[in-house]
């Protein structure tokens, strides 16, 4: 039995200390927008923020998580209000198949909170999730798009 | 909008924490959603709910292409209907097989989704129509002919008005009309404008369903190990260990080839079938290594017996006799579709019918897969379609399906999630083919080309997954964008001596359909051979091909030129060309590049499509865009090798993946000449590795024959 505090509620999951906080979120408490693509911390489809911070959750257990503060995708929009980086999203119409699209949005909010006005070249610094369907030029649009209306 | 399987919206609520007890098997979703609100349909395509809604029905899958968003436009440009009131609702295979495939073919793929269903979909909602119509004009006791309809309001010149939910009940009812003649393209407004997809926002929320985000109560998951060697099988296996691990249900062989662990969660099952000891039989496929395969598929150049795509004049006598005379031999490698979602479904099997909760691109063939891995009949069967996290033609292939039904069909009762690991499904796909290609040809005295043999060695997908489809031995997908006269795709150059043969070479792994099939490598060979011929003519690349070109072909290549300012790079920028007609269109792309100590930077890639009919201009350019991102990853990184008959990369790691940071800006143009319905999802792959790397040698004279291009130090030029 572990503790984990996920979106401001805390839920006490049966899952052993030394699964990856991905697979808790997902099979244990059916938090199923944070995506496995990889499990290496290559393609950036499990970001989630720990204590405001993006991290691939494949690579975390959770029992290094402990009580931190975890956010996944289904807590970035409040109280059904979408944030301004999911709001760009639609504006620009970035998604394709979608299921990168939950890493990408968790790495660019928090891109945006430690770098409120990227460059480009801070973009590809800071995301270097991967998108089969290639929508990274419209994921750019959407960032600076996004970054305007801070 | 909604992209659940039908199920889940009527029978439980899925994605809850706490899913447990209190589910009956055998249930049933009943046949179209009319029969879960109680509001009749007007046809198979459309039903108007008494608020106004419309639900119109969309049978070709959607994997991010834009089908979706597309096809409904088409229905609702015949139905006259409030685009803001539609949504979507997807069929299921055993539906359309119930309904005598009243929706037609559900497979998306080949780029096919709109332009194989244009036709009918248009009719659908042509037909819907005059059903609205007629009950508003009987109502009204007036002549059909007098009443007319905008945004799904109906009015008639006495001053009536009335909608199409008012009258929907009564025109369920009618008699539907033959044969309604379609709108002239001249009167569309909503194909060809570029309206938003219908299905944005929940894949911004984390509230989209993939199949791998199904859930049902009392669902355990699964993990596979299949043999590494392609052709071989289970020999034995020792799950002594695995059984005794935590949370761990069961240990199953799955079919001849595989072992699957089932647990309460994937983790669970993943560790499981890691410490499952393995003794595989590998069979022939296990002492094969690439630079084998390689040597057969180079054998295949010179071979005397090969089949033969395109002939015209006597190649081989002009090639003979020439004085002026290009030579080249390119290779292209085995590669992975690697969509982001590794392959999985959940399957539910009893005695009595087995139903899959799966993402597919073709659920009818997923469906065939089904009744013959349960053992039950069509009428008991059934396969309810996900999201799909990427599509890319490798869930076209159901053996992931097969596997979910083997696994639960040991466990009967109880559904069961099967989940590949990233690795499995690096290591386990039907394959990008790879090929060989020696192409020779002969300039005339004016510098022209007079002849041109290009042979084709190596590995055949129709001979891999379809063999029943060969024709007399030969493999006509091979020849993708070189035939003569196919309206899939025609060769662009007028050669007066020309000679396109395949010698079929085929490993032991499978090759499979691939975004852009086998135009992908036709279009490097033919494209960067013609550059290397034009410079032997002492041409400009672009203006020899204005010489040689068809005139569509031209047509796209001078709107892409004029695009990209060709021939006015600034200093330090490279051009190259490329063009292709496939999957029913001409594409073309300029490429501007840098290479600078070696390391290449892509800065602008121009792309023009002329795809006959446009139907969402922005979906297009994404789909462009998306497309050239595919074909650089696959011309930067793609490389599949084996040893000891296993393939050697396992993920991202080892198999990677384009970034933003090599993002090029990619500009698209859009020239529907009419006349003619082709494919966008695929067609323009096959122009952005030989853009690149025409331009590659512009820049440095270096030219790459073999790929991945990372393979390749460009500081040696």
């Amino acid at each position: 039995m572990a503790s984990l505090n996920v979106n401001g509620k805390v839920y006490q999951a049966e899952v052993d200390a030394r699964t990856p906080l991905l697979w808790a979120l997902r099979d244990t408490l059916g938090l199923t927008g944070t995506k496995y693509g990889c499990g290496v911390a290559q393609c950036g489809a499990c970001t989630v923020h720990i204590d405001g911070v993006a991290q691939r959750s494949c690579q975390i257990s959770v029992g290094q998580v402990g009580g931190k503060k975890i956010t996944t995708i289904e807590g970035i929009a409040q109280n059904g209000v979408l944030s301004r980086v999911q709001q760009a999203w639609l504006d620009n119409e970035v998604p394709q198949c979608g299921y990168c699209q939950s890493g990408m949005i968790m790495a660019v909010t928090s891109l945006l909170k430690s770098n409120p006005k990227p460059t480009d070249e801070d973009i590809d610094a800071a995301v270097t999730n991967i998108c089969r369907c290639g929508t990274y030029q419209q994921i750019r649009q959407a960032v600076h798009a996004a970054a305007k209306k801070a | 909008m909604n992209h659940m399987p039908r199920i889940n919206r009527r029978a439980f609520v899925v994605g809850s924490a706490a899913a447990t007890g209190g589910f009956a098997l055998g249930f049933h979703a009943p046949m179209g959603a009319a029969a879960q609100d109680k509001t009749p349909e007007i046809n198979a395509w459309v039903v108007v709910k008494p608020d106004d809604t419309i639900v119109l029905r969309i049978p070709r899958a959607e994997m991010g292409q834009g089908t979706l968003t597309g096809l409904a436009q088409m229905i609702a440009e015949e139905l006259e209907c409030d685009w803001s009131k539609v949504t979507t609702e997807i069929p299921s295979p055993a539906e359309n097989v119930a309904r005598k495939r009243v929706w037609g073919n559900f497979n998306a793929t080949g780029s096919r989704g709109i332009r194989e269903s244009e036709n009918y979909v248009r009719k659908g909602g042509a037909t819907a129509r005059q059903m609205l119509l007629q009950a508003a004009a009987n109502e009204w006791k007036v002549p059909v002919g007098e009443v007319t309809v905008a945004n799904g309001v109906i009015s008639h010149k006495s001053g009536k008005k009335t909608t199409y939910g008012k009258v929907a009940a009564a025109a369920a009812k009618i008699e539907p009309p033959k044969d309604v003649p379609l709108k002239d393209p001249k009167n569309w407004r909503l194909i060809g404008k570029p309206m938003k997809r219908l299905d944005t926002v929940d894949k911004l929320t984390g509230k989209y369903q993939y199949g791998i985000d199904f859930r049902m109560p009392g669902m355990l998951y699964a993990a596979i190990r299949d043999c590494p060697v392609n052709g071989g099988k289970v020999a034995s296996y020792d799950a002594a260990r695995a059984e005794q691990m935590p949370g761990v249900k069961k240990i199953v062989q799955v079919g001849a080839t595989g072992v699957a662990a089932v647990a309460d969660s994937w983790w669970q099952a993943r560790n499981a079938i890691a410490a499952v000891s393995i003794v595989w039989d590998e069979g022939a496929g296990g002492k094969v290594s690439s630079a084998d395969i390689s040597a057969m598929m180079a054998e295949g150049l010179t071979a005397e017996q090969a089949f033969v795509g395109n002939k015209a004049g006597d190649a081989k006598a002009t090639l003979a006799s020439a004085t002026k005379k290009v030579e080249a031999t390119y290779s292209y490698p085995y590669q992975n579709h690697a969509p982001l979602e590794p392959m999985n479904a959940t399957a539910v099997w009893t005695n009595d019918r087995c139903d899959v909760y799966c993402g597919t691109q073709n659920s009818e063939a997923a469906l065939a897969s089904v009744i013959a891995a349960s053992g039950h009949p069509v009428t008991k069967c059934d396969v309810h379609r996900t999201g799909l996290g990427g599509g890319f033609g490798r869930r076209a292939r159901n053996d992931y399906i097969i596997q979910a039904v083997q696994i639960a069909k040991q466990m009967p009762g109880t559904p069961v999630k099967l989940v590949w690991s990233r690795e499995e499904d690096m290591t386990h796909c039907a394959f990008h083919p790879a090929t060989h290609c020696k192409l020779s040809a002969s300039l005339d005295d004016k510098g022209n080309l007079s002849g041109m043999h290009m042979r084709i060695s190596g590995h055949s997908i129709i001979a891999s997954l379809m063999p029943d489809r060969l024709e007399n031995g030969m493999d006509p997908a091979v020849f993708q964008g070189l035939t003569a006269d196919s309206p899939e795709g025609m060769f662009g150059y007028n050669v007066p001596n020309l000679l396109v043969d395949h010698a079929m070479r085929n490993s032991h792994l499978t090759a499979g359909f691939w975004r852009g099939v086998n135009a992908n490598h036709n279009a490097i060979y033919v494209e960067c051979f013609i550059d290397e011929v034009a410079k032997a003519a002492g041409v400009d690349p672009l203006e020899f091909r204005r010489r040689h070109l068809r005139p569509k072909h031209l047509a796209v290549m001078n709107a892409a030129a004029a695009k990209a300012n060709y021939g006015k790079a600034p200093k330090g920028i490279y051009q190259g060309v490329a063009q292709i007609h496939t999957f029913g269109s001409y594409v073309a792309a300029v490429a501007d590049v840098s290479v600078t100590d070696g390391r290449l930077k892509v800065h602008r890639i121009v792309a023009a499509t002329d795809p006959g009919y446009a139907v969402n201009p922005a979906q297009i350019e994404r789909q462009v865009m998306g497309s050239f991102v595919y074909g650089l990853t696959a011309m930067l990184y793609g490389e599949i090798t084996v040893k000891n008959g296993a393939v050697e990369q396992t993920n991202f790691d080892t198999y990677p993946m384009m970034r933003m940071d090599e993002m090029p800006k990619i500009e698209v143009v859009i020239v529907p000449s009419g006349g003619f319905w082709g494919g966008v999802g695929e067609p323009t792959i096959a122009v952005a590795a030989p853009a690149v790397l025409n331009a590659i040698y512009a820049a440095t004279g270096k030219r790459v024959r073999n790929f991945p291009l990372m393979n390749t130090d460009l500081r040696k030029a």
